[in-house]
């Protein structure tokens, strides 16, 4: 299904947060998550269902002033 | 010494890590400046560069408190969702709180900055609200749950010093006791300096170091600057005057004319 992944269309073959995160090459990385503008604790990945159309935001640390 | 929600700082300097010509030349900074906090932020990341984990490893390696920030938000709920993400990854209750108000300042949207304070203090979070030098918002931000305030000195990245002294003055006189930095606006370590005369307990800036032509020796400049201005605050200064006031003694001047 395709998903939307930092605002780009991608397609993901996973359903489960946590299990689409690995598939997209995110496994051992240090991120946060939200789902539709709301925030996925790292807890709650795992049985958070996705949906086409769904919108995901992946943030890590960065540079900041 | 000042307490920021009951850390003691011995270095009242704290730096943005942005900008930098290279991670090694902000690691530079940060090691000769002896710095104790940086600002960090959340950026999207790609699951095939993954540029975040390096920049992390690279802070974690300094062994440096980190102050996360809500840069780019312009709403409580962005900026509420984004202390959360911050809070999951950074693993801290620190945040410096920004809800922008206006693209050409860059100035905080302080009723929103209130709101937002109050939510993410009542969660349990420690607020660093970066706010106008206004006193009565400042009084409302502690009312919501902040113990330090942090007011600007100029807009972001200006480098314009302190625009307002009889305001931050003010903040100072008003609220003797809370922590208070200049956040934001510093270009010269003059102003930090002016800023630490006037009692203020840190400076935080980012722009003035990492747009130096050295950013390392300017970041030790600002030390030193942020030290003098405080050891002056501390050795409490003379009072000014309107008009001059000999410093030789007159009694004993012979008589001449």
């Amino acid at each position: 299904m395709r998903i939307l992944l930092n605002g780009e269309s991608v397609e993901i073959l996973k359903t489960d947060l946590d299990e689409a995160l690995l598939e997209l090459g995110y496994n051992s990385a240090v991120v946060a998550t939200a789902l539709n503008g709301e925030f996925v604790p790292v807890t709650l990945r795992a049985g958070t269902n996705l949906e086409p159309g769904d919108s995901i935001e992946v943030l890590a640390p960065m540079q900041g002033g | 010494m000042s307490s920021f929600y009951g850390v003691e700082l011995t270095n009242r300097l704290m730096l943005g890590t942005a900008q930098y010509p290279s991670p090694a030349i902000l690691a530079d900074a940060v090691k000769r400046s002896n710095v104790e906090v940086v600002t960090v932020s959340l950026r999207r990341e790609s699951g095939s560069d993954r540029a975040g984990q390096g920049f992390w490893n690279m802070i974690r390696d300094l062994g440096v408190r980190v102050l996360p920030n809500t840069a780019g938000c312009h709403s409580v709920k962005e900026a509420v969702t984004t202390a959360h993400m911050a809070r999951e990854v950074f693993d801290t209750k620190w945040i410096k709180l920004e809800v922008i108000g206006e693209e050409d300042t860059l100035q905080p949207n302080v009723f929103e900055l209130v709101e937002a304070a109050r939510i993410l203090s009542d969660d349990g979070f420690q607020v660093f609200p970066y706010t106008t030098e206004d006193l009565v918002v400042a009084g409302r931000l502690l009312d919501a749950g902040c113990e330090v305030i942090m007011p600007w000195g100029a807009p972001i990245g200006s480098g314009q010093g302190l625009n307002n002294i009889t305001g931050l003055k003010t903040l100072r006189n008003h609220f003797p006791d809370v922590p208070l930095v200049v956040d934001a606006g510093i270009g010269l370590p003059s102003h930090a300096a002016h800023a630490m005369e006037l009692g203020f307990d840190a400076i935080l800036l980012n722009t003035a170091v990492a747009k130096a032509g050295d950013p390392a020796a300017m970041a030790q400049a600002f030390n030193a600057a942020i030290t003098a201005g405080r050891d002056a605050y501390e050795a409490k200064p003379m009072e000014s005057r309107d008009m001059a006031s000999p410093s030789t003694p007159v009694m004993g001047k012979a008589f001449l004319s």
